[in-house]
This record gives structure tokens, sequence and C-alpha cells, in this order.
């Protein structure tokens, strides 16, 4: 880790009897874009809140900038929010809203202007032709752009999105994501960005952390979350992921039983002992229809569904009580396989994950 | 479908009749004062009578200073409920309701035996001790209207998002009151006001037994001895409460246009 900018230690929070994040620990480098990712009610606004000074910790400590902040009041921490509302001021023009934070802090009016007609260059909405304009006769995108603006204009030196992309539409969530992303690395402000959608995070975050029953499961780049989740539920909860349940055959040798037919997984065993049941997972992007090179694993089975996606078919086989998904681009002049043929699957056995 | 509609303009035109048939009545009684022929006397009697504007005047000034209290208790209240206490606001919207369904008799009695000159908060004691008694009661008397007005405007905004908003851009409660929440319930305090000016312009009981010289009293003093002015004072309250009313939609339709809840 380089330069700890935010740093959360051992952060509980508590709502009466029900402790909705646990031991929290984070810490967030100069320039970083950390994501929290998880399920709805896992804790991940908590904490965020938590970092803004909306709620409490009932224990731990949350530092920025080698400031300890843990008991400040939000207007007293220097950090900038966007929220999945949007959260502008009905009653304020788009420059009014952006500079709301300015003129609360005193900022003189000639500097003020000059410093909201360069935010509002920087979401492309420029202040001659949006300045005048309320915040209902923007759209969604619009909006959220001007909340990013304002949140940014006072320059703090933390940026927080709480799901700031999901009251929007597919298309421009994708468009604006990209768009804070490059944002956030041209001024290289600190963010947290909370999401529970997966392509987002994975998309545009340097680290990711999941979280999951008020804890980080996982901490790590999009890379390492995808390709080496640390627990079951970062597995299956990043990315679509296949499930065998399989039996060990022979520890030693990395043998594991799944149906009747024997797999090799060779390291991935981390002492377990021959008897015990284990969950194998793959990513479907792992797993091909018949052999490939360098695919060492094989498993027979029958086709129960084709679904058709467009540019991808997504073929399930049947290996024993269970079925795994696997995706093939669909490719006009080869008709995809039928439903009820034998299919024979091939992997690397080092692409399982072995869940424990 | 055509008999439905049939029935929905009988509906409508007996009730019409009923609201406007005594209305009209009474304008017209109000304007027979002169032998044979229809005039504006009664209306020129009344406005020329030093007690009308004495008493329309002092109801007046009573009125602002119970609308800036109202104001300066409810607005607030009611945004403290719904951002820290959401809970509590049966219990609140219970307490507003109260003063429809005490009498106002019951709560000036209740007052002439707190605030008498022997107690420790003697308002009684003197005529400006009576006014500010006076207002607190027509605040109190007012404040369903009042409550109802600014929470239904509050409804209208997402106050805790807002008011984070506020926070985060470095604001304190005092700017977010005055500077976010404020000037978008503004339309909603405003209804509350005129509401709370057509109770007070009019409002006997109080001012009657409090003994002050309000229009509610000179409204009844006259009635009880004169003829057609009665009905020309009847036909001015009609038209200072409809005037309200009036400046009540004109002013909804400046009403910032909330832009807080997402698609």
């Amino acid at each position: 880790m380089v330069d700890s900018f935010l740093s959360i230690q051992k952060v509980r929070k508590s709502f009466g009897d029900v402790t909705v994040v646990e031991d929290f620990n984070l810490d967030v480098g100069s320039g970083e874009f950390v994501s929290f990712l998880g399920p709805s009610g896992c804790g991940k606004t908590t904490v965020l809140r938590m970092v803004a000074g909306f709620e409490e910790p009932s224990a731990g400590k949350i530092v920025i900038n080698g400031k300890d902040v843990t008991r400040l009041k939000p207007n007293q921490r220097n950090v900038g929010m966007v929220f999945q509302a949007y959260a502008l001021f009905p009653n304020l023009t788009v420059a009014q809203n952006v500079a709301f934070g300015l003129k609360v802090a005193g900022t003189p009016k000639a500097e003020s202007d000059r410093r909201v007609a360069q935010m509002l260059e920087l979401i492309k909405l420029p202040a001659s032709e949006y300045g005048n304009r309320y915040p209902y006769q923007l759209s969604g995108g619009q909006q959220q752009r001007v909340a990013l603006a304002r949140a940014l204009a006072p320059a703090p030196k933390l940026l927080l999105l709480d799901e700031p992309l999901s009251a929007l539409d597919a298309k421009v969530r994708v468009s604006l994501r990209e768009e804070i992303r490059s944002i956030q690395k041209e001024l290289g402000i600190t963010t947290i960005f909370v999401t529970h959608d997966q392509e987002e995070a994975l998309s545009i975050s340097d680290r990711i952390a999941v979280m999951y029953g008020g804890k980080a499961e996982q901490v790590g780049t999009p890379f390492e979350i995808y390709n080496r989740p640390a627990t079951r539920f970062v597995a299956n909860f990043v990315g679509t992921l296949n499930v065998l349940e399989g039996t060990v055959a022979d520890a030693g040798a990395g043998k594991v039983r799944v149906g009747n037919q024997e797999l090799l997984v060779k390291e991935k065993l981390n002492g377990a002992r021959t008897g015990e049941t284990l969950s194998l997972a793959l990513r479907p992007e792992a797993i091909a229809l018949g052999p490939r090179p360098g695919h060492d694993a094989r498993l027979a089975g029958e086709i129960p569904a084709v679904p058709f996606l467009g540019s991808v078919i997504r073929v399930r086989v049947g290996i024993g009580d269970k079925q795994v998904s696997l995706d093939t681009f669909n490719n006009s002049s080869t008709p995809p396989p039928a439903v009820g043929d034998k299919a024979e699957i091939s992997f690397s056995s080092g692409d399982v994950l072995v869940l424990h | 479908m055509k008999s439905s509609r049939f029935w929905a303009w009988l509906t409508f035109g007996v009730g019409a009749a009923y609201f406007f048939i005594p209305l009209i009545a009474t304008l017209e009684f109000s304007m027979r004062m002169r032998r044979g022929e229809y005039s504006f006397d009664a209306y020129r009697v009344v406005f020329g009578d030093d007690r009308f504007q004495a008493t329309f005047g002092y109801s007046v000034i009573i009125a602002v200073f119970t609308i800036i209290l109202g104001v300066l208790v409810v607005v607030p209240t009611a945004y403290w409920i719904r951002l820290r206490m959401p809970h509590l606001r049966p219990v609140v919207e219970f307490i507003t309701l109260l003063p429809l369904i005490i009498p106002a008799i019951v709560i000036v009695f209740g007052y002439i035996r707190m605030y008498g000159s022997n107690s420790p908060l003697p308002f009684l004691a003197s005529t400006r001790g009576t006014d500010a008694l006076l207002t607190i009661g027509y605040a109190t008397l007012a404040l369903p209207y009042m409550y109802r007005a600014v929470d239904t405007g509050l409804r209208t905004i997402d106050v805790r998002t807002l008011t984070e908003a506020a926070q985060i851009l470095g604001a304190g409660w005092t700017t977010i009151i005055a500077r976010v929440i404020l000037p978008n319930v503004l339309i909603a305090v405003l209804s509350g006001a005129f509401l709370t000016f057509a109770i007070v312009i009019g409002e006997f009981t109080m001012a009657s037994l409090l003994n002050r010289p309000a229009f509610g009293p000179y409204l009844q003093n006259i009635g009880a001895n004169r003829a057609y002015e009665p009905a020309a004072l009847a036909i001015i309250a009609f038209a200072i409460t409809w005037g309200c009313m009036s400046v009540i939609q004109v002013l909804s339709r400046f009403a910032p246009k909330s832009a807080n809840r997402p698609n």
C-alpha cells in the first residue's frame, strides 16, 4: 500500500441491537478510485455515510489526510458527495447550485463565477447554455453531472459517490461512469464509489472492496477480485459462476470426483482431505465446448438448453445433477448445438476455483 | 355516459345554488339601503366608520404577528420532525389537530385562568401582554392549517437528501433552513399564512373574551344593531377570504418545480 489518504480503522456501526458494519478496515491511497461493491444491506452505504460524517461510528476511527475526522460534522470534513437522488436544490439554477459550496465558504464572487464556469466546462454543460437553467429543465444524466460539478467546485480532498448512476438508464449509465472516471483521473481526487453493479465497479475502479454482512470480504484490484475471489460469496457475487460439487478422490494427487468422472485440480486443494466434499467453480469464459489446446480437464454431459442471446449463445451442459453454462460467439455459418446432444466441455485445471 | 354527466351537472348545480343563492341574496340586500334603488350606501357607511378602520387595522396587525409566530414555530418543527423524528409525525399531527376539537372558548378560558394578573406569567395584566396572548391564541387556532400547509410543502422535496447535500457543501443549520428548505416550501408557507390571515380577520370568541378591539367583535356588534351594514360587512369578509385564496392560487404557480426524485 502506498501512502494512505483515507484510513478506515476497525470501524463498527450498530443501530440498537443490529450491527450493520463490523470490523471494517480499509486504506485508500491518494488519487485512488475505490469501489464498495455488495448487495443491498451489506453496509456499503453506511460506511460511506460514516466517512461523510452523516453517521457516527459505534467504534473505530476514520482518518482523512492524516487528520482524525471520526467526530467531525459533515460540514467540517472538506469532502464532496454525489447522491443517488441527485439532490440538486430545486430553487437554484445550475450555476447557483454549483456555486453553493463556494458561497458558503465565502469565496469572492469573481472567483466563484470563474470556478463555476470551469466546473461546468469540465462536465460539458457550458455555463453560457446551461448556467441559468433550473434542475427540472435537465435530464437525469445532466442533473447528475451538475451534482458532480457541485461536489467538485469547492475542491474537496475526497469525493464520495453514493450509487450515482442507479437512477439513470443503461446507456447514460455507461457513458457517465466513463466520464466520472476520466474527470477523477484528470483531477487526481481520491474517490470512493458505492455500487451494487459489479460491471460498474469492475470497469472503473483501481480497487474494489466487496462487502457482505457488514464486512469487507475481499479488497483487491478488479483483476484479482474476478480471477482470484477469496471467498465463496465474492466468487458468486462477482461475475457468473458455474459451481460443481465434487469429492476429493485423492488429496495427494489432486484428484476430485465430479459425478462419476474424475478431475485433476493439482495445487488448489489447500489441505483438503480425501473424501471431503468441495465446491468447484468455473467462469463461463474459461470453459470450451470440445477439446482446446491448453485445456487439460474434460467433463462429459448432455445439453438441456441453448439460450440465444444475440451476439452470444449460452450453452448449458448437464454434468451429473448440476448444469454448467458456457458462452460461445454467435457465428451465422455454424448452427448452435441442439438440445439433447451429447457434449464434452474442456477447461484448464488452473482456472478451477475451489470454494471452501 | 350522458346520464352520468347529467347527474354530475345537477349535483354541481345544486351545490352551487346552495352556496351562491344566500351570498347573492346578502349582496342584493346590502345594496338596498337607499329606498327604491340599488346603491353602495351601506359599504360607504361601513368604510367611513372609524371603528371599522380601527378594528380592521388592529386585526391585520395581530394577523401579521400571528403569521410570523406560526412560521417560526411550525417550519422548524415540521422540518425537524421530517428529518430526524418521522416516527413522531402521527403524534404531532394529532396535537396540531387539537385546536379543531377544543372550542376556542375553552382555550380562552384556560388562558384567563392561567395568565391572570396573579399568575407567574401575567399576560393579562397589560394591554400589550393581552395582545401577545391573543396572538399566541390565534397561532394555536391556525396551527392545523399552517402545519398541514408546511408539511405538504416539505413532502414535495427530499428533505433529508437536500439537507445532507447542503451539509456536505459546508452549510450549517441556519443556512440550510434559510437557503435550501424555506425557499422550497415558501409557497406552502404563504398558503398557511393566508389561511391564518383569513382566520384571524374573522375570529370573534378570543378577541371578545379578552376584550380586544378586533374586527370579529366589531362585526358582531354591527350585526346586532344595524340592518344593511352587516350584510355589507359579510360581503367584505367574503371578499377578503377569497382574495387570500386567489393569492395562494397565483403564488402556487411560482412554486419551484421539484427535481429531486429520480425518474
